[in-house]
């Protein structure tokens, strides 16, 4: 049989795809609309590449199987779309607080409440600044296509194992849903992967091994959270990823992350061909978010307007970055639209020349 | 006089499956009598080294931290979930919760139904004592009708505050358990059986029959405002009549 190079997938279908390829072997979820084709994908696949899979109870159940399954050591993973996130807000802050890795894909829809199904970017805040108690990050990707999903993907499970802690893939129902021909990344087969010392795997010929993120002692909970937030600085160090596309000459950047990136490159395009010098920042990683990139940027450009699905939340870092040093506006849609090349286009035309 | 050992046999000691730690639990409670029951039964069955703790949120919250055993702590609430996550990807490991009314038959309802609904092979211990100990004696689901609680200063009324769930039955009309149990400790034929019982939920677990609940009525003398004899009576005249003991599935 001749090899297939490329495979027409949906986005949900090709990140559960690539997380088995990444050598996850536990998947624990619950149903929501725009990310369900995420879990059945799983149930059907991972029990036969040797994986544990469970439809959970709640969204609540599945974040907290899954840190079972990262205590006992294994690569795990759950998904869900934004309501279905707030109920695993809690089980994500006992994960960053007891240092396991564990990956977790949010389908954004429309919100807040039930809002809808439709793709939406409402919960960038919930994802890059917290969102559970505490103090405690996420290393949260952000995919704009689904090659790059898959991509992500991989490198989630990479970072998780890395750093000890939760890692988002933040997509949204635009990229859940469509499809496009992806390659599928070569198979890790977990048995290669590095053991786990502090794993839970029964106190054999060794002292036991606690996974906890209770520490009664002020300061036993300050020394380790001193730990967590001084490893939350390599990662702010290392691990920032962005694309720039167009800003070497550009008099105006849009930034713009995931589908709005992808749809902002064609307004890009456009303004390109009307002799608008436009260019495009796109955060990949939105924790860490590129400051650096987006401060010299600033120093050079004299607006950098910021498009997202949502009533302005990344812009907020932007501007953090950006300081007074270039116009910092904001232009979005809400409730689910989703803002077309030629609503940013003429957005930008606001700012240009 | 100083007695000589030298002649005596060791009946008694401190169960292999626990470090020197001391147990945090308030004087006269049952808490320790069933930690310990625990530790033995891990010993008795040789599995230290296989076995896995998972403590909840309440008095027993630092429980992994007494064995020898590796161990983690859970979200109030979400043991049995957990527990599912660890046993799934490795069956080899015997995983228990133990858990109080508020983690059990509260908070956790849902993942505690369907951990026993799934089947899971885990062992679960529900302390029934009938209120919330470490936050300070408020009312649990498990509190009896009447009973004072600080939540309920004029006792728990039924029409307002729900009444008294018992769990064990409520788990024993699902199919796949194979042990559910109700003990207590307030005499020595209880405290015999209720180490058996306990003994047994980890044996099924590790013949991998499936899933087992032992859930021990205990007293709380500090919230309950009793002495710990005034508090086994109340258990054995009182507290029974609501939450009557004995086997509801044995499947094994």
């Amino acid at each position: 049989m001749a090899k297939i190079d490329k495979v027409l997938m949906s986005g949900n279908e090709a990140m559960a795809e690539a997380a088995i390829c990444a050598g996850c072997r536990s998947y624990f979820g619950y149903p929501i609309t725009p990310q369900n084709e995420l879990l059945e994908y799983m149930s059907a696949h991972m029990p036969n590449a040797g994986g544990v899979f469970i439809q959970a109870e709640s969204e609540i159940a599945a974040i907290n199987m899954c840190y079972g399954a990262a205590a006992a050591g294994m690569r795990t993973m759950t998904s869900s779309s934004s309501p279905g996130i707030s109920l695993k807000t809690e089980g994500i802050s006992y994960i960053a607080g007891a240092d396991l890795p564990c990956v977790v894909v949010n389908v954004v829809r429309g919100g807040p409440g039930l809002g809808n199904i439709a793709p939406a970017q409402g919960d960038y805040f919930q994802a890059t600044k917290g969102g559970g108690h505490g103090d405690y990050h996420m290393i949260v990707l952000a995919p704009s296509t689904i090659p790059e999903s898959v991509e992500l993907v991989m490198l989630a499970f990479e970072l998780a194992d890395r750093y000890r802690g939760p890692v988002m893939v933040l997509a949204d129902g635009m990229l859940g849903q469509m499809m496009e021909p992806v390659v599928l990344p070569e198979s890790i087969d977990p048995a290669t992967l590095p053991a786990k010392q502090w794993a839970i795997t029964g106190a054999r010929g060794r002292e036991a091994n606690l996974v906890t993120s209770f520490y009664l002692d002020p300061v036993e909970l300050n020394e380790m959270d001193v730990r967590r937030e001084e490893r939350y600085r390599e990662i702010e160090k290392n691990e920032v990823r962005y694309e720039e596309y167009k800003t070497e000459d550009a008099e105006v950047v849009v930034a713009a992350f995931g589908s709005m990136a992808r749809i902002s490159r064609t307004a890009v395009r456009m303004a390109r061909s009307e002799g608008i010098k436009l260019g495009l920042l796109r955060p990949i990683s939105v924790w860490p978010f590129p400051y650096e990139p987006l401060r010299a940027l600033s120093r050079r450009v004299g607006t950098i307007l910021t498009v997202e699905m949502n009533a302005g939340q990344m812009v907020e870092d932007v501007r953090l970055a950006v300081a007074e040093r270039a116009e910092t506006p904001f232009y979005g849609q809400l409730g689910g639209l989703v803002p077309s090349p030629n609503d940013i286009l003429r957005e930008v035309k606001r700012y240009a020349g | 006089m100083p007695v000589s050992t030298e002649n005596m046999v060791r009946v008694f000691g401190r169960p292999e499956s626990l470090n020197e730690s001391a147990f945090s639990y308030c004087p006269g409670c049952h808490h320790g009598v069933v930690t310990r029951m625990i530790a033995q039964a891990i010993d008795e069955l040789n599995i230290r080294e296989r076995t896995v703790v998972i403590a909840p949120v309440g008095c027993s919250v630092s429980m992994y931290q007494w064995f020898r055993c590796d161990g983690t702590q859970a979200a109030h609430g979400r043991a049995c979930a957990i527990a599912t996550g660890i046993k799934r990807v490795n069956p080899d490991l015997i995983v228990f919760t133990y858990q109080g009314d508020g983690a059990l038959a509260a908070i956790g309802t849902a993942e505690s139904i369907h951990a026993a609904n799934r089947g899971e092979n885990i062992t679960v211990v529900f302390i029934n004592n009938q209120i919330y100990g470490m936050t300070g004696g408020q009312m649990a689901p498990t509190t009896l009708l009447g009973q004072w609680a600080t939540s309920c200063p004029e006792g728990r009324d039924g029409r307002l505050a729900g009444h008294p769930i018992r769990f064990a039955e409520m788990v024993a009309q699902l199919d796949a358990p194979v042990y559910v149990t109700r003990q207590s400790l307030f005499d020595q034929k209880r405290l015999i059986a209720a180490g058996r019982a306990i003994k047994k939920a980890f044996r099924y677990q590790v013949e991998e029959k499936g899933y087992s609940l032992v859930e021990v009525l205990t007293n709380c003398p500090t919230n309950w405002r009793m002495g710990t004899l005034e508090a086994n009576k109340h258990l054995a005249e009182v507290v029974v009549n609501t939450f009557p003991l004995g086997d509801f599935v044995d499947r094994g």
